[in-house]
């Protein structure tokens, strides 16, 4: 019983490590990323890069057939459930599975996280603690259960996926990589779930999302917001990928909020250039959102959608009400201050961009706001 | 593998029960005895009590060698323990699925699922 979770984990690395030692005389199997399936990816990739080799096999691994043997796709589905169960913390759950389903060292998930590796190691002894002691199934939910489930272990990927996309740190290569198994991890689930519309819809989301990564920083490594944003820089193949996502999600004809987000993220990345972006299906689809899903956030994004649609002064008065539940968080101070810039209020906004400045912890992000203060 | 169930509920909800008319508390009841029996059915129940309201509580608390006796529950919280219900399952999920029915209270009401250590055979 102990041995469900820690086996597992044990065997992924084990299998990892085995069978990287037979490589060399049994020969790179025809199917590398099918294989790669099957292991944990992370330390293999790393292992791989580190040798000559197999360097080439890795352009192969991005775009190969991944489906797995289905047993050994269930055991990582199950791991992967299990490492996301809802009785363990969210924290708990990503280290959890960067850990034991992606193969990142504590070490690693401390640094892409900012976080002691004490931290870490503490919250990962503490979850499998409890995985024991409360007797969390080593299984993959099934029926009514799935909804649930599943939305929790979407949760942290998207989570995982903006905490590298987002590059809040200076390491800026681990991120990146976090990001990139965000979106492996996504695809395994979307593979092995292939009738779950959100799990599609997430994927997309974060192909659309990556697509602009290298437009967001500039060459002397500041930040582009999107409005501002080359979009000749934006992935285009990236970009169709999400599209086509979206549609084999859509065709499926049960949205959630991942579909809506990535529908949003659609028609930015089809749009030329920001004046000629769809405002109006925008503020539809965020309306869609806020009935499936609201929350303080998605009120601010959408009411930023309704300040080029139907103007600032409306937006305005739609953030203000937004301002008890948000007084702390930096980007709606940020929000506001353009709002008020944009109705002619250069002394509130400065106002509430000394606000979000206090707020602000991602460097590039206080550059931004600075450079603004200072014209 | 056992577990407790404990039911909890706001003051608020609490105090409702209590003024509750005779049709109404048998209605909700209803309710509670069919979790009852559809689980004990099952084979998942083990036992379980409901227990008096708050203001019949009392409460010792043991500090620096002394026993000290006050009225009342021991957290001075919105919400109060109102039963539970000893369980015998296979895993917390199962528990969790009990949890999420427990339909003996108002809207906010709490199940907390504390598994419980199993005492060994002596000798």
């Amino acid at each position: 019983m102990v041995g469900d979770f820690d086996l597992a984990e044990e065997v992924v690395q084990d299998s990892l490590v085995a069978a990287l030692e037979k490589w060399p005389e049994q020969g790179i199997p025809d199917k590398p990323g099918a294989w790669l399936m099957t292991t944990a990816r992370r330390r293999a990739i790393d292992i791989l890069r580190r040798d000559k080799r197999y360097r080439e096999k890795l352009e192969l691994l991005e775009h190969s057939d991944l489906r797995p043997d289905p047993e050994e796709a269930d055991d990582r589905l199950r791991l992967l459930f299990t490492c996301c169960h809802p009785a363990l913390s969210q924290e708990a759950q990503v280290a959890l599975t960067l850990r034991a389903v992606v193969g990142f060292t504590t070490a690693e998930i401390a640094r892409a996280f900012l976080v002691e590796e004490a931290t870490v190691a503490q919250r990962i002894v503490r979850a499998k603690r409890k995985i024991v002691e409360a007797k969390i199934p080593y299984r993959v939910p099934e029926g009514s259960e799935v909804a649930g489930r599943l939305d929790g272990v979407l949760s942290v990927l998207y989570l995982m996926f903006n905490e590298g996309y987002l590059s809040r740190g200076a390491e800026v290569s681990i991120r990146r990589d976090l990001a990139d198994d965000a979106i492996w991890l996504t695809r395994l689930v979307a593979s092995l779930m292939p009738d779950q519309p959100e799990v599609l819809g997430l994927l997309a989301l974060m192909k659309l999302n990556l697509a602009r990564f290298k437009a967001r920083f500039d060459a002397s490594g500041e930040m582009v917001l999107l409005p501002d944003q080359d979009r000749r820089l934006w992935d285009r193949r990236a970009i169709t990928e999400g599209l086509e996502l979206l549609e084999r999600a859509g065709a499926m004809r049960a949205t959630g909020p991942y579909q809506l987000q990535a529908a949003i993220a659609a028609l930015h990345s089809e749009a030329a250039s920001w004046n000629e972006t769809d405002w109006h299906q925008i503020v539809v689809l965020y309306d869609a959102l806020v009935a499936l899903s609201d929350s303080p956030v998605v009120r601010l994004n959408r009411a930023v959608a309704l300040s080029y649609f139907a103007g600032p002064e409306a937006a305005l008065g739609e953030v203000n009400d937004l301002a008890m539940s948000l007084a702390g968080y930096h980007l709606f101070h940020s929000t506001r201050a353009e709002l008020l810039d944009r109705v002619g209020e250069p002394a509130l906004a400065r106002e509430a961009r000394l606000r979000a400045l206090e707020l602000c912890q991602n460097p590039a992000e206080r550059t931004l706001l600075e450079r603004r203060l200072a014209t | 593998m056992k577990y407790v169930l404990m039911f909890a509920d706001t003051v608020e909800n609490q105090e409702s029960w209590e003024k509750m008319t005779e049709a109404a508390r048998v209605a909700a009841y209803g309710q509670v005895m069919q979790w009852f029996e559809e689980h004990s059915k099952a084979g998942r129940l083990v036992g379980g009590e409901e227990l008096k309201g708050p203001s019949s509580s009392t409460t010792v608390r043991i500090k620096n060698g002394k026993a000290v006796v006050t009225d009342g529950p021991f957290v001075e919280s919105k919400e109060v323990i109102g039963g539970f219900a000893i369980v015998d399952v296979k895993d917390i999920d199962e528990a969790l699925a009990m949890a999420k029915t427990w339909p003996g209270g108002g809207d906010g009401r709490i199940v907390e699922i504390r598994p419980v250590i199993e005492q060994h055979a002596n000798g």
